[in-house]
């Protein structure tokens, strides 16, 4: 841990990244600015085609800017090869989909393992590994469930646990909770903030306020830009109103 | 909010002097809308002269010892039996200020929307913390406080819902007039700087 302050997990240097070219090119993001560090909860927060998706899917790797830099633990994305970037990805990177991503011939425990299996960890330690994260999200007791027999929110639940299987430092999250009630999404939430509270940075792409408020910072994107940000105060007296 | 309706239902449960009815009307709503110990003197004065409660007279240590009267209890009941009152339609001074934004000239209406969305997820980010940490160790009476947080979180939310619907409407009216500069150009009027957000202090 450096000393001089907190530990940069994630850095986006001058990102932008545009689509086509010539006079029908759109640009999704301009010139984006963003760090987060270990232990912090960031929101991104935008209308749709505002860039948010974009910019979550630079962070994990899944794209590559059209320029500017993306490091994950100061390492420069750029130059990795595709074997280490997907190394990379497997080790310290979690990435929960908008439409899951599970391989539905797969049990719920093998999902959630899979990426430590690639990654060269023995299949029983895995597998332990697996029915933890499991168990952070409420399901521990369909481990053996195959996907086509769990509903869209157990779904979801396999998916964050692949996210977090093994302790990954960097947890990306998009719209995780639309497939979920309120209840299901409020322990989304809790399981992603117990991870950020455990040392891992997190950013969470939404639409929701309600969830966006669980985070540290909240990010505003408009037309690939970011425009503006709440840092939440934690202050007491910002609950106390005078009386009528 | 109804202080008269709230001292008579706390009098309900057994009598009470004015300094221990602030406090368990404070404990019971996290003091999320503080009394003053002179209104409540006041309000005491009135539903004694309007028969709800009686004054018991000194308890020995200086307190004045109200109880609450049969008029009093019919009173409470028909309170909690009628939905709140929405005075019609409740005086928002947000959607006053939006109304007038985006029907006057040179007004950066977007930046004022952003300023405000900010402001509201600051205050919706210290709710869901005070949620977050009440709810880890919650006590008896924290179900009050919880109720309170879980209605200003919905508040909040519904305001920064409608910040979205007003932006969203903002920039269709612009693409369809062609003039995207009715909504983006550069404010010449009234700027972020001068439109003050609501936050929690004022919002009430």
């Amino acid at each position: 841990m450096s000393v001089q302050g907190p530990q940069q997990v994630l850095e986006l240097a001058k990102v932008s990244r545009t689509f086509g070219q010539g006079a029908t090119a759109v640009a999704a993001l301009r010139e984006v600015d963003l760090t987060v560090n270990a232990g912090e909860f960031v929101a991104v927060m935008g209308p749709s085609g505002s860039g948010k998706s974009s910019l979550l899917a630079l962070a994990g790797g899944l794209d590559r800017p059209t320029s500017g830099g993306v490091f994950v633990e100061s390492t420069p994305m750029a130059g990795l090869g595709l074997n280490a970037l997907a190394r990379l990805r497997r080790r310290a990177v979690g990435y929960v989909f908008q439409d899951f991503n599970l391989v539905p011939t797969l049990s719920a425990a093998e999902n959630v393992a899979l990426p430590l299996e690639l990654d060269g960890v023995p299949a029983r330690k895995a597998h332990r590994q697996a029915v933890d994260a499991l168990r952070q999200v409420g399901i521990p007791e369909l481990a053996h469930r195959l996907m086509d027999e769990m509903s869209g929110g157990q779904q979801q639940r396999v998916a964050i646990a692949r996210a977090i299987v093994g302790n990954r430092r960097l947890i990306l999250a998009d719209e995780p909770t639309g497939a979920l009630d309120s209840t299901t999404g409020h322990g989304v939430m809790e399981v992603l903030r117990s991870r950020a509270d455990a040392g891992a940075a997190v950013m969470l792409v939404t639409h929701e306020a309600r969830h966006a408020a669980w985070a540290d910072r909240v990010v505003f994107i408009r037309d690939g830009r970011i425009v503006d940000e709440a840092t939440a105060m934690h202050d007491p007296a910002v609950l106390l109103a005078p009386a009528d | 909010m109804s202080i008269r309706h709230s001292l008579l239902a706390l009098l309900q449960d057994q009598p009470r002097y004015g300094y221990q009815l602030r406090v368990e009307f404070e404990d019971r709503t996290g003091s999320t809308w503080p009394l003053n110990i002179g209104q409540v003197y006041t309000t005491l004065d009135r539903l004694d002269r309007d028969g709800l409660v009686s004054n018991d007279g000194g308890d020995g240590e200086g307190h004045v010892v109200y109880s609450i009267t049969e008029a009093g209890r019919a009173e409470v009941q028909g309170w909690f039996a009628t939905p709140v009152e929405r005075s019609n339609p409740p005086r928002n001074e947000l959607a006053i200020k939006l109304a007038l934004a985006v029907t006057l000239p040179g007004v950066d209406v977007a930046a004022i929307i952003q300023a405000q969305r900010t402001a509201s997820m600051r205050a919706l980010q210290d709710y869901t913390k005070s949620r977050r940490d009440t709810a880890a160790n919650q006590r008896a009476a924290d179900t009050a406080w919880l109720l309170v947080l879980d209605s200003l979180i919905f508040q909040t939310e519904a305001e920064i819902r409608w910040l979205d619907l007003c932006e969203a409407r903002m920039l269709q009216l612009a693409q369809a007039s062609g003039a995207r500069s009715h909504v983006r150009k550069p404010s010449n009027g009234v700027t972020v700087e001068e439109a003050t957000p609501l936050t929690a202090e004022n919002r009430r």
